[in-house]
């Protein structure tokens, strides 16, 4: 079988459980294909040695009953990994080791699950091109010098590339559906509140969500059902009734409700959105849904919104980076000096900027003007959805204003990279269900996505929709493996 | 210095040229909540343990940690609402409090800023001239910092995270305090408060017990108030009156130079007894809060605020009204003997066995008396007591029958302090039964009389004071024992 990195995660885990391919088996397709690799860059630590020895270990004592038996997978380097260096794309924690395991990942290692290794992301998750992480650009598996997405762009990469299977990200502001957006793949933020956020490198925790990425719907529905749980160590997770995604898996739509946001139709959006937009409606359509016109008035604040609460957050859940107890410590005169320097030299351009921006919004003074409205204008946007889910099931919208750009294009302007993050932000200031799938291409074959937005804890809805709609798009990536040869 | 105007009561008065000031006191008190475990972790909270011993990886703000509450410090704040006869909010946010230093390891305190759990509420005090009330404007709970240590190395700050995440609950006062007299019985309240209610052991010593205090001073009779000083950090109550003597009188000298007063954090230096500045208004710390998204608002219902009300305990006022209404004691024994609440137990205790015929005054003396001094020069708590109530109630019961006198009493006292001895065991083994047949004291003044004719003679001629004389040998010659009202009243006959 030499193409085992290119099944899909349930194709691998039928195989595994078939006896076909073993474990290690997998492990090694995976680690070889890596060494490959190197080009993509979608590796901050590698875990191969220690993942082979545990695949091996699977092999030798299966357990067939698990979810994940002997899967092989990388993360994202923001979830704390027992005894496997936990960067964030960030120098201030480069020699950082964690002690302990972030609940997401120790639910899929509960489930047979084994560490490949940690991606590639944005410094502390922020930016939507990967190319703030003090540990280089991602490249993007389909085009050279393209970016793969950020902030989880070494994770989207490494699938459209097929490093590994299936992976986690973490989506804040359109983390996991952008880049997902620009490598042809699939990725779902959940409900605020399904994954715990325990052990994942905070950025803005009101908004940050682990969540599956995938080659398609059907994995990331087993994945979700691993990830998603309540857990008491975070006093934000929601202890509400789980449904077993992947069986509960459906193409029948029949019947459910979509809305079209007028308010998606936003100024200078290529024509070629516009069309896959409409091209959308139409296999919703094809699927037995009715599509409704709606309106979510308050989108447009949408963004500077999320570019006060989001930076507000993180300037204070930053500070714990000072030097003094883990991670990077540069020598100083006194204390103050030794903060200054350790946090100027540990932090990137776009961390400085956010927490910045961040601390000014919470100053006294600003404070009612920017954070206090910022939140105001939140719970509008989040009515604004509210009032649209009492006509619509789920709500359609592009993914992104546009497909993958070139690196270094847009990482002067710092506006123009924010506005990626146009139709997904809503999702995570409203704190609901959003996934995007492949829908298409551009003018240069670059992939673009489709965003299905739920109602809070429906992902299973999500789940359902992007299913059927993805057998009628019947998107394949073309991936030349270019970075081998 | 000008002298201070005194009086026979807790008034402060400050005196300058034709001005008299007085002084406008409000604190801030932080008192460790008792509890097991740390506000937002499972950490150990006890005191004393090796550095760093006491420190879990949300205390240390590893990256991903979360905070999470501990409803039973959430209870005991509610519980010393209830007891400053507050309003429990049913809703209240905790908030980040944001700035650098290295024992503060997430780079903010969570505590409450806009909602406390706790609002308004107050505190009696009994003064020597009559009762006072004290506003209490809040009480929220927040986080302890860790300890920087400056003087164990040469060249480096050590940190000491124990401390950092234990809960306390931050006791903001009206400006209603006079005198540094109202303080020290502001703060022996609270403390016994809250030690009865077992939510602080207001142990100053170890530090469960610090206060921020806020001075100000205003000619007497003015209803505005002047610009006030905040003394940070004071953990003792004669070091809070001798900072607030000598920052208001320091704040009185400027008005008086017609300088103005700088809103300012100041320090006390014990040391040299002065209060010096630590930082001016401008250079404030801006600490930025904002709700923690880390942790949901904190909501309680009317139904849990009822069932704490049902566990709390009588407290200190009601139980000094029925001292005072069951025992019959003085209003001001009753203020003594429930200021601590181990002090009223033991009163307790022992009017328990003494049985029917108890004396509440002898039970009070001696307990406030005899006791205290003890306990005070061997500087223990009641709790420790070398007597238990058991016993000293015996010994009272003792005096009371007639048993022994008073006097003997006293040393039978000093007897049982060598192991809690039985004060009747005592009374036995050294036969220190006060004599009291009248014909074996009878005989005992024959012989005194006749051994001493002169002075008797001396006496029927009208030198009455020799009869101090003579009941004085029969107490002698009877080693101290015999009944002294019996002594008294055969030598009349007989003289």
């Amino acid at each position: 079988m030499s193409e085992i990195t290119s099944l899909t995660l349930y194709e691998l885990i039928k195989n595994i459980k078939e006896k076909k391919i073993s474990s290690n088996e997998a492990a090694k397709s995976f680690v070889d294909r890596a060494d490959k690799s190197k080009k993509i860059n979608a590796y901050v630590t590698e875990n191969f040695e220690n993942c082979l020895k545990l695949s091996k270990e699977f092999d030798d004592k299966p357990n067939f009953d698990l979810k994940l038996p002997g899967i092989p997978i990388a993360v994202k380097d923001l979830f704390c990994t027992y005894e496997v260096r936990t960067t964030a794309g960030s120098n201030i924690l480069n020699n950082f080791v964690p002690t302990y395991e972030s609940t997401v990942t120790q639910n899929i290692w509960n489930e047979g699950g084994i560490l490949l290794g940690k991606l590639n992301c944005d410094e502390f998750a922020m930016g939507s091109s990967n190319e703030t992480s003090f540990f280089g650009n991602v490249q993007n598996p389909i085009a050279k010098d393209l970016v793969p997405g950020g902030s989880s762009g070494g994770s989207s990469a490494a699938l459209a590339a097929n490093l590994t299977p299936v992976t986690i990200g973490t989506d804040t502001g359109g983390s996991i559906r952008q880049p997902a957006s620009f490598t042809g793949t699939v990725g779902l933020k959940p409900t605020y509140g399904s994954c715990s956020r325990y052990g994942i490198v905070a950025f803005a925790s009101s908004l940050d969500q682990a969540g599956p990425m995938s080659k398609d719907v059907k994995d990331s529905s087993i994945l979700l059902e691993v990830i998603s749980s309540f857990d008491k160590k975070d006093s934000t997770s929601i202890d509400f009734k789980r449904n077993n995604y992947s069986s509960e898996l459906t193409r029948n739509i029949k019947g459910l409700k979509i809305g079209i946001p007028k308010e998606y139709r936003v100024d200078g959006m290529p024509d070629e959105i516009e069309k896959l937009w409409k091209k959308g409606i139409e296999y919703a359509k094809d699927c037995g849904a009715e599509i409704i016109d709606i309106s979510l008035p308050h989108t447009s604040y949408a963004l500077p919104t999320y570019y006060i609460v989001a930076p507000a957050e993180a300037s204070s859940n930053l500070a714990r980076y000072d030097g003094v107890k883990y991670g990077l410590r540069s020598s100083g005169k006194n204390l103050i000096d030794m903060y200054e320097k350790t946090r100027s030299e540990g932090f990137g351009e776009e961390v400085k900027r956010r927490v910045m921006i961040g601390t000014y919004v919470l100053s006294s003074g600003y404070y009612d003007a920017y954070y206090l409205k910022a939140q105001k204008v939140r719970q509008l946007i989040k009515r604004d959805f509210d009032q649209a889910y009492n006509k619509v099931d789920a709500i359609l919208t592009p993914s992104t204003p546009s497909s993958a750009f070139k690196i270094g294009e847009k990482s002067n302007d710092p506006v123009s990279m924010y506005l990626n993050d146009i139709f997904t932000v809503p999702v995570n200031l409203a704190g609901l269900p959003g996934i995007s799938i492949p829908a298409g291409v551009d003018k240069n074959n670059y992939p673009l996505g489709l965003q299905i937005i739920g109602k809070p804890f429906d992902e299973q809805t999500v789940l359902n929709i992007a299913y059927s709609m993805e057998e009628k798009i019947n998107y394949k990536n073309n991936i030349t493996d270019w970075w081998m040869k | 210095m000008d002298e201070i105007m005194s009086k026979n009561n807790s008034e402060y008065l400050i005196e300058r040229n034709d001005n008299v000031y007085e002084v406008v006191i409000g604190l801030e008190v932080h008192a460790q909540v008792t509890s097991n475990s740390k506000l937002f972790s499972s950490s150990s909270t006890k005191f004393g343990a090796e550095p760093n011993t006491q420190v879990s990886l949300v205390d240390a703000a590893f990256p991903g940690m979360l905070p999470v509450i501990n409803e039973f410090c959430v209870k005991q704040a509610i519980k010393t609402g209830i007891g400053l006869r507050a309003k429990i909010n049913n809703k209240s946010v905790f908030d980040r409090k944001n700035y650098f230093y290295a024992d503060l390891p997430q780079g903010y305190q969570i505590s409450q800023y806009k909602y406390p759990i706790v609002g308004e509420g107050n505190v009696i005090l009994d003064m020597p001239e009559g009762q006072k009330q004290v506003g209490i404007e809040r009480l929220h709970l927040e986080q302890d910092a860790g300890k920087s240590i400056h003087d164990i190395d040469p060249s480096n700050t050590l940190v000491d995270l124990n401390r950092s995440g234990v809960a306390l609950m931050e006791i903001v006062s009206k400006p209603d305090l006079r005198s540094p007299d109202e303080v020290n019985a502001y703060i022996k309240k609270l403390r016994s408060i809250m030690r009865y209610l077992g939510t602080c052991d207001g142990n100053m010593q170890e530090g469960s017990l610090r206060a921020d205090v806020n001075v100000s001073v205003r000619i007497k009779g003015s209803t505005d108030l002047g610009t006030r000083c905040e003394i940070k950090n004071v953990n003792s109550i004669k070091f809070m009156q001798m900072a607030i003597i000598y920052e208001a009188n320091r704040q009185v000298d400027l008005i008086e130079e017609g300088q103005e007063i700088d809103q300012e954090t100041r320090l006390f230096d014990t040391k040299k007894n002065e209060t010096r500045s630590m930082r001016s208004k401008e250079d404030a710390h801006d600490y930025r809060y904002f709700p923690d998204p880390d942790l949901l608002p904190l909501e309680i219902t009317d139904e849990f605020i009822d069932k704490l009300k049902s566990e709390i305990p009588e407290l200190p006022d009601d139980k000094k009204k029925r001292f005072i209404d069951e025992f019959k004691v003085s209003s001001y024994d009753a203020t003594i003997l429930v200021s601590d609440i181990d002090t009223a137990k033991y009163f307790e205790e022992v009017v328990a066995k003494m049985g029917k015929n108890r004396d509440m005054k002898l039970a009070v003396n001696w307990i406030t008396g005899e006791l205290f001094a003890v306990l005070n020069e061997k500087n223990i708590e009641i709790a420790q007591s070398p007597i238990s109530a058991k016993n000293l109630a015996k010994l009272i019961n003792l005096i009371k029958n007639g048993t022994i006198s008073g006097k003997i009493a006293k040393t039978i006292f000093e007897l049982m302090l060598d192991g809690d001895i039985d004060p009747q065991i005592i009374v036995e083994e050294k036969g220190l039964k006060q004599e009291s047949d009248p014909k074996a004291l009878e005989a005992l003044i024959d012989k005194i009389i006749n051994d001493n004719r002169e002075k008797a003679i001396e006496y029927k001629q009208g030198k009455e004071k020799l009869f101090g004389f003579f009941v004085g040998q029969a107490m002698k010659a009877s080693g101290g024992k015999a009944n002294p009202q019996l002594i008294n009243e055969i030598l009349k006959k007989k003289l």
